[in-house]
């Protein structure tokens, strides 16, 4: 019987020759990152457990991102920052990101890739539930909490649970109105918020490998929205020529043999899938937003790492350009790198940080900013009473700020054909 | 650890997701501050639509308004308990407000290592669906070494699944002492 790419990875990170899916298995860590929100707890967990003489397994290997509140006035949300500028400091830590400073990156899942974190064929952990969004470089990569992770920064050593693995086969031209987003969207309504659970995602099909990386991170960032332990995408040549641009680290190049076994295969017609969102209040209540084409909306939000890339930013300025939005619209980059690519990037030679600025929107530091809500001075955080359509990954009650509020999920294209109108808009009536 | 658990229901609906066990907007607090850290006692489960908090009939606060403990102490959930961030302030969350046990159809994964890997609840999973036969305020008894649930308010019993390969890392505490006992760190 052949292996998955994902057990094939956990298979070498464990020293064996093959893993069996319902294993739990001792993994070596090849990087740990972490934020400003679980990493002060993890350092304090491992300062505790291993004492005065807790010492880095590997400090290359630890790569800190402070991300998640970073623009606000809250004191205990900066205080966080700062024990990491002090942890970084005491313990000399190489791949620290400060705040205020060149190096800042923004958020994690993203600058990860953009440093050249990513590389195929290894295994990657993470204080945050979308550390997935690396399996879209042909690696493990995954989420864990602070007692875990301080367990790995002790050891560089974690255990885990093998993953039975289930297959999405998408085949077809992707038709110029849809996006990865709306690929996954569609996944997530027929498997639903639990189907992935302890389970592998695996992407695979013409569409997938058509796609350049943004949109491949798309699809494996939002594994997590099934439940998912991991989401993979087998490292190609985009895959190669986007990991050598960013580092010299050598790689290993899996893939799932011809026999190996899946819990279920998902074979989809990419050219008959519509424009989706997820209403509220789950990222499984999926719709056509044909459907629901006319609801009222107070806010429009593109950002987050899964839809603040700099492919969601040209896609939703295609629509955007020489346009004005109806209802506040906020444009929160993913990382620093993708808010310089802002002014770069050009249609008819008007850059996207100028088509956004002329259309009234709202441009906003990079940061995980209101995706999560945050502190109450967080910018684009959701009030009550609020509807919201966003490109981020949940909207579970109170995910975006208020629990009052409701929020629909959706590509980069139906956010900003909404944002043109004030109301969910089918982006077939602009492209 | 004790091998009877003796408490008040607190019944939830099913993927009860992170953000409604602990906001994002309260993880700024100290997890080691004891002046700090009641603050995520105070605000467990305050993420609830208040008519999903304590069923079946909902509009009960986990936590009264100005305490920092619930008067209840095991929670009964339906489908995929703990799912959306990795967050361990969660499981955390619960437990500083008071919450020994969780009794729940399944779990997300990250939610469920963090209640075994650090001590904070023990998490019970079962083979059948309890959050609608268990009410709000029921009066449970929960044998660890039996892996039963009784019911005295209904005199009901039910049978958990067990926790096997997880028992050991429950009974040492968290995951360091069970490294430590076992040699491994």
């Amino acid at each position: 019987m052949g292996m998955t790419i994902t057990e094939k990875i956990l298979a070498k990170a464990s020293g064996r020759d093959r893993v069996v899916p319902g294993e739990n298995i001792w993994l070596n860590v090849d990087v740990l990152m972490t934020h400003d929100v679980c990493g002060p707890p993890t350092i304090g967990i491992w300062k505790r457990e291993f004492g005065e003489k807790a010492k880095i397994w590997d400090k290359q290997k630890l790569v800190v991102f402070p991300d998640h509140y970073i623009f606000t006035a809250n004191a205990q949300a900066n205080r966080n920052v700062n024990i990491l500028r002090e942890f970084a400091k005491e313990f000399d830590i190489p791949n620290y990101y400060d705040v205020g400073t060149e190096r800042y990156k923004g958020v994690c899942h993203i600058a990860l890739a953009e440093e050249g974190y990513n590389i195929p064929g290894t295994v990657l952990f993470g204080t945050d539930s979308h550390t997935c969004t690396s399996g879209a470089f042909g690696m493990f990569s995954t989420g864990v909490g602070n007692t875990d992770a301080a367990f790995i920064l002790g050891t560089g050593k974690i255990w885990e649970k093998v993953p039975e693995s289930l297959k999405f086969i998408f085949d077809g031209e992707l038709p110029n109105y849809l996006t990865a987003k709306d690929l996954i969207l569609q996944v997530l309504g027929d498997i639903t918020t639990d189907g992935g659970t302890y389970r592998a995602l695996e992407f695979d099909g013409s569409t997938v490998f058509a796609m350049q990386m943004d949109e491949r991170m798309t699809l494996t960032n939002m594994a997590i929205e099934a439940g998912a332990m991991n989401g993979i995408i087998k490292a190609d040549e985009v895959t190669e020529k986007y990991v050598k641009e960013r580092t010299k680290a050598e790689y290993e190049i899996f893939e799932s043999d011809a026999d190996a076994k899946y819990r279920s295969v998902y074979k989809y017609d990419t050219s008959k899938i519509e424009p989706l969102v997820a209403k509220p209040h789950s990222p499984d209540n999926r719709d056509t937003v044909r459907n629901v084409r006319g609801t009222k909306l107070t806010k429009c939000y593109i950002g987050s790492c899964t839809g603040g890339k700099l492919s969601d930013f040209m896609n939703a300025a295609k629509i955007i350009f020489g346009n004005t939005v109806k209802v506040p619209t906020f444009i929160v980059p993913a990382s620093t790198f993708v808010a310089r690519q802002l002014e770069e990037e050009t249609i008819s030679g008007v850059s996207l940080k100028q088509i956004f600025e002329n259309a009234g929107c709202v441009i906003a530091q990079s940061s995980c900013a209101a995706c999560l809500g945050g502190p109450s001075d967080t910018i684009g955080r959701a009030a009550d009473g609020e509807v919201v359509i966003s490109t981020t990954n949940r909207n579970f009650p109170g995910r975006m700020g208020s629990k009052k509020s409701e929020v629909y999920l959706a590509s980069p294209y139906t956010v900003a054909s909404s944002a043109l109108t004030g109301v969910i808009t089918d982006p077939r009536e602009f492209l | 650890m004790e091998k009877i658990i003796k408490g008040k229901a607190f019944v939830l609906g099913d993927n009860i997701d992170t953000d409604q066990i602990i906001p994002a907007e309260h993880l700024v607090y100290s997890l080691t501050d004891p002046g700090e850290l009641k603050n995520y006692g105070k605000y467990a489960l305050s993420g609830v639509p208040l008519g999903g908090a304590g069923l079946p009939n909902g509009g009960t606060s986990f936590v009264d308004e100005g305490n920092y403990e619930s008067k209840f102490n095991i929670i009964i959930g339906g489908a995929n308990f703990g799912c959306g961030s990795s967050r361990e302030h969660a499981p955390f969350a619960l437990q500083v407000a008071g919450a020994k046990v969780i009794v729940a159809e399944s779990y997300a994964r990250i939610f469920f290592r963090n209640s075994v890997d650090g001590g904070f609840v023990i998490p019970f999973d079962t083979p059948q669906k309890l959050n609608d036969k268990i009410k709000t305020g029921d009066e449970l008894e929960i044998d660890l070494a039996a892996n039963k649930l009784k019911n005295y308010t209904s005199e009901e019993e039910y049978q958990l699944n067990p926790l096997g390969d997880i028992l050991p890392i429950i009974e040492a505490g968290n995951i360091f002492e069970y490294a430590r006992q076992n040699n491994m760190i």
